[in-house]
């Protein structure tokens, strides 16, 4: 679903403006709907094997099948209004084959035999006859049949079980938080995820997935008309792999930051978050504007996620690094001769990133990936030094190894599977170090907290980032707010110039339901856990203009 | 088969609407068929078929409000659905911004249906591909490329007794083309409502020739050029300007488009002169539905005349509140163009940068639409009206209303996205640092 179809849905309007760009896919259902149990997990795999019996008789050498229950719900709000709750269900089967050693995909919403069978039929066809120009054949790398197996999102509170007015009245309240201290206009929304997946293939797995996923979003914005000015600010949650109790709010998962800033780990308090919202986006209405230059950076989690995912994570997809997404999200100069010398320094030996598909909360973990392989973590930098990509069944004999990475994804059963990001996070530091004491260690420097704009080449090298709120550091004290600030940099040198990560108590995730790729684009979730980290001696331009 | 007639669509909507007993019900149906074939280094590597239909519902009494939605368009089904759109109003709390269903409209005639384009079967697509990976092989480049063909339609039907359906069919191609030794990129898309209007094969010579034209880039320092922009590079730029151009946050103050002091900046002069961008759903060579969502006709509608600005838009609930028309979100942008062919433009640069397309753009400050992002796939240096040389790719950071005040010179229109954007020489343009992305 494109944006435009989204705020039809939404039934926003204007307000669709200050909220991220929301692909949702599914159709409106009503609330009793949610609670309605699908299809059972036999009658999935009956229907499974209907089709990969009938791929099989076609000539696929391998088919999978995956039937897919998609139940969203989302709540948005305007200050005291709320402007939609939308259920939406989605419900069909999607068709992959190897024939003659191509790949094919059909998907339909008739979950029936005959339904099914057309469209193994189409996927067979498609791969038939793209086969004539194909000049090697899909090369899978083994994986163990898993049998009938299960897999669920931990969580306390299923959002489905949560009452309608019990969500709506959080975000009103939040609102009412920010219109109290000074905003004068709030969007809020609620969106709730849960993808019920099933897989089968010919090689013998049968795995029923339940996958949760939630995300509270608000903007406050404060406006000085004289001056015909306005600021926003954004929530500084994240978006989770929990369910309803991560907005629980809880005192012992809250951090506090530099310049007094209000963070929060695995329980998020949306009504403090407004309450600093409109007193931090009044106060941008009058910061100073920041003098370009050279400064060491202090990036606090939610921030450094974002530059997590464009400067490591998309760089390390395998399928990038080949060329297979040239035509769309680009390349990597994280070309495979690095990787292969074995002491390319993508950063300073302070730096570890992990990709991982189990951490619990994050979005990415499920059990086994959607070509049916066993989730787990490896290394992609280690002491700085490249170790590893992300890679799928097709894709691994090309760095010859032979286990799949357990990345591939498909945002829903319309859309076929491919390599996606699994949660690419850094890790703290070894030694007790918090951000009180990163920040006495900075003669000049500025703190950045939340996400902001943010852009990035087609091969990952020149990146700009801003951010939500800024602080000037001076001689190891916070001096104060600063507002138009962007740093540009290039993606070794930045990780390069990583001098000191807080340690694990400071670890934290961001997240995004809404990473691209692919053509037909697909979205995926993906988490990036981190603690504050300092980089040295960055360049930071100032994005004032006058019109 | 997902795509419906008028008539057969008109039918399962009446029926479901028969069953209504709220005080008002509008019912919206859609269905598609999209084929789409993707390929990469040289072979094949996805495609797919996917089909998909849905019935929406939403019944209100009063200002509250239901939606349910179902996939199956038996009696049982449609009444079920009803049912259900009608609990949910019931238990909903009013939402004063609620609008009642539109009555009846009057809709032009929409030309957005190619009934070739409606039978392109798997074969079509690999041949598309294979006339795009051949030449690139013939001249050592790697070609990536995708194609996707879609047909559907979209009806929509209430109790006040309007009734709206559209069909329509679309193939979308875009070609990326590499240089073997890793030096060069090349890239063009095409798109048509009409298959026959697409040369795929045309654009991947076109790509072909930038990725070599592109090899061995030098590097000259950022700042502030004389441009040429392809269509596909300001397009993107255009289309977030009109973001702002939403007559509420005009009006609350929160955008571009809000005055200093208080309210829109409707019949200010914002661009160079020269600029008119106008929409226009019946334009033949970019056809697109002549209602919108919610109902309302889409018609020819002025947005910029003489760099002034002319309209915004208005939701029916803001048109209330402010007592005007309400003004739909177009489905397409035409901006007028000029004669001059792109090697016009070159010739009449004494020292400038042609731009083949802009990436990764991003707002920076909404407050200016001061944007940032790239340059990518082909950008050459001008010197004394000749192309010189290829130069590394750069990141700028400015604003559309910016660069269409610094407007040289308009050329020739090319369809872009379902718009049409010329080529346009400007001065000025930001460029921040230099990226060695190739």
């Amino acid at each position: 679903m494109k944006r435009r179809d989204f705020v039809q849905l939404a039934g926003l309007g204007a307000g669709a403006m200050m909220l991220p760009s929301v692909p949702i896919f599914g159709n409106n259902i009503t609330a009793e709907q949610l609670l309605t149990p699908g299809m059972d997990a036999a009658l999935k795999k009956q229907m499974a094997d209907v089709a990969l019996n009938a791929a099989k008789s076609m000539g696929a050498t391998y088919a999978d099948a995956r039937i897919g229950r998609y139940l969203n719900q989302y709540v948005f709000t305007r200050e005291d209004k709320v402007q939609n709750v939308v259920n939406t269900e989605s419900f069909g089967i999607g068709i992959r084959v190897i024939a003659n050693g191509t790949w094919g995909f059909a998907s339909t919403n008739s979950v029936d035999a005959d339904g099914i069978k057309k469209a193994t039929e189409q996927a067979v066809a498609i791969a038939k006859a793209n086969a004539k120009i194909q000049i090697e054949p899909v090369r899978l790398a083994p994986v163990q049949g898993h049998g009938e197996v299960s897999w669920k999102t931990p969580l306390v509170k299923d959002f489905k079980d949560v009452p309608v007015s019990e969500k709506v009245e959080l975000l009103l309240s939040a609102n009412a938080a920010a219109m109290e201290n000074g905003a004068n206009f709030v969007n809020s929304a609620l969106f709730m995820v849960n993808e019920q997946k099933y897989f089968a293939s010919t090689e013998g797995s049968y795995i029923d997935q339940d996958v949760h996923r939630i995300w509270p979003t608000m903007n406050v914005t404060a406006i000085d008309r004289s001056k015909g000015k306005f600021k926003t600010r954004q929530g500084l949650s994240a978006p989770m792999g929990m369910g309803y109790e991560y907005l629980d709010g809880i005192a012992s998962e809250k951090i506090e930051g530099p310049g007094g800033v209000k963070l929060y780990k695995n329980s998020y308090d949306m009504i403090e978050d407004a309450t600093e919202a409109a007193r931090q986006a009044k106060e941008k209405l009058t910061a100073k504007s920041v003098e370009p230059g050279k400064y060491d950076l202090v990036l606090e989690p939610n921030h450094l996620g974002l530059t997590i995912h464009e400067s490591v994570g998309h760089p390390l997809e395998l399928d990038r690094v080949l060329g297979y997404e040239a035509n769309y999200a680009g390349t990597s100069f994280a070309t495979i001769d690095k990787w292969k010398s074995k002491n390319f320094e993508y950063g300073s030996k302070v730096v570890n990133l992990v990709a991982d598909k189990t951490q619990v909360g994050s979005l990415g973990a499920v059990g086994y990936d959607d070509e049916g392989v066993k989730c787990k973590k490896w290394d992609l930098v280690r002491n700085g030094v490249l170790v590893n990509y992300q890679a799928i069944r097709d894709q691994v004999h090309m760095l010859d190894q032979n286990e799949s990475h357990g990345c591939c994804y498909s945002q829903s059963w319309n859309d076929v599977q491919f390599q996606r990001m699994p949660n690419v996070s850094l890790e703290p530091g070894n030694e007790k170090y918090s951000v009180n004491d990163m920040v006495k260690d900075v003669e000049k420097g500025i703190y950045i907290a939340g996400r902001g704009s943010y852009s990035i080449d087609q091969q990952r090298y020149n990146f700009q980032f801003g951010g939500t709120v800024f602080y000037e550091i001076k001689n190891g004290e916070v001096v104060g707010m600063l507002d138009d600030v962007a740093y540009q940099s290039n993606t070794k040198e930045f990780w390069n110039s990583c001098s000191k990560i807080c340690d694990k108590d400071d670890y934290r995730m961001f997240g995004s339901f809404f990473d691209g790729k692919g053509q037909p684009s697909q979205v995926s979730a993906v988490s990036h856990g981190s603690s504050t980290t300092r980089f040295n001696g960055v360049n930071v331009i100032n994005t004032g203009r006058n019109i | 088969m997902a795509i419906y007639s008028k008539e057969e669509a008109r039918k399962i909507m009446e029926k479901a609407l028969n069953f209504s007993k709220a005080d008002a019900c509008e019912v919206n149906l859609s269905g598609s068929e999209s084929g789409n074939i993707r390929y990469a280094r040289n072979s094949v590597s996805t495609a797919g078929h996917r089909s998909n239909q849905t019935l929406v519902v939403q019944s209100n009494f009063g200002k509250k409000s239901g939606t349910a939605t179902i996939d199956e368009f038996d009696d049982t089904s449609l009444e079920k659905v009803v049912r259900r759109a009608e609990e949910l109003a019931q238990l909903s709390p009013e939402n004063p911004e609620f609008m009642e269903p539109l009555g009846p409209q009057t809709y032009l005639e929409s030309k957005t249906y190619d009934e070739a384009m409606a039978s392109v079967k798997p074969e079509d697509r690999t041949q598309v591909a294979a006339d795009s990976i051949e030449p690139a092989r013939a001249k050592d480049v790697t070609a990536a490329g995708f194609l996707n063909d879609s047909s559907g339609f979209n009806a929509m039907m209430n109790s006040k007794g309007l009734f709206a359906y559209n069909k329509s069919t679309n193939a979308d191609f875009t070609v990326t083309m590499r240089t073997n030794d890793g030096t060069g990129s090349g890239w063009a898309t095409r798109e048509a409502n009409d298959l026959n209007k697409l040369k795929a094969g045309e654009a991947s010579k076109r790509a072909i020739d930038k990725a070599i034209m592109s090899r061995e880039a030098k590097a000259i320092e950022p700042g502030k050029y004389t441009v040429i922009l392809e269509p596909a590079a300001s397009a993107q730029l255009i289309g977030n300007m009109f973001g702002s151009f939403n007559a509420r946050t005009a009006d609350e103050g929160r955008s571009f488009m809000s005055k200093e002091g208080g309210g829109t900046k409707i019949g200010e002069k914002i661009v160079d002169e020269r600029i008119n961008i106008w929409s226009d759903p019946q334009h033949p060579d970019v056809p697109s539905s002549t209602w919108s969502g919610d109902g309302l006709s889409r018609k020819k509608m002025n947005w910029i005349e003489n760099g002034v600005v002319k309209n915004l838009f208005y939701s029916r609930y803001w048109a209330e509140q402010k007592g005007v028309d309400p003004v739909p979100f177009p489905s397409n942008g035409i901006m007028d163009g000029g004669t001059a062919t792109l090697d016009e433009l070159i010739k009449s640069t004494k020292k400038g940068i042609l731009v083949t397309r802009l990436w990764y753009i991003r707002t920076v400050d909404p407050q200016t639409l001061l944007y940032t992002g790239l340059t990518r796939d082909g950008t050459f240096f001008i010197e004394n009206g000749k192309i010189k040389h290829p130069v590394k790719n750069f990141r700028f950071n400015e604003s559309p209303i910016i660069m269409l005040n610094n407007l040289e010179t308009l050329g020739q229109q090319e369809r872009v996205n379902g718009n049409l954007i010329p080529y346009m020489k400007v001065r000025d343009f930001t460029f921040t640092s230099l990226s060695d992305a190739v």
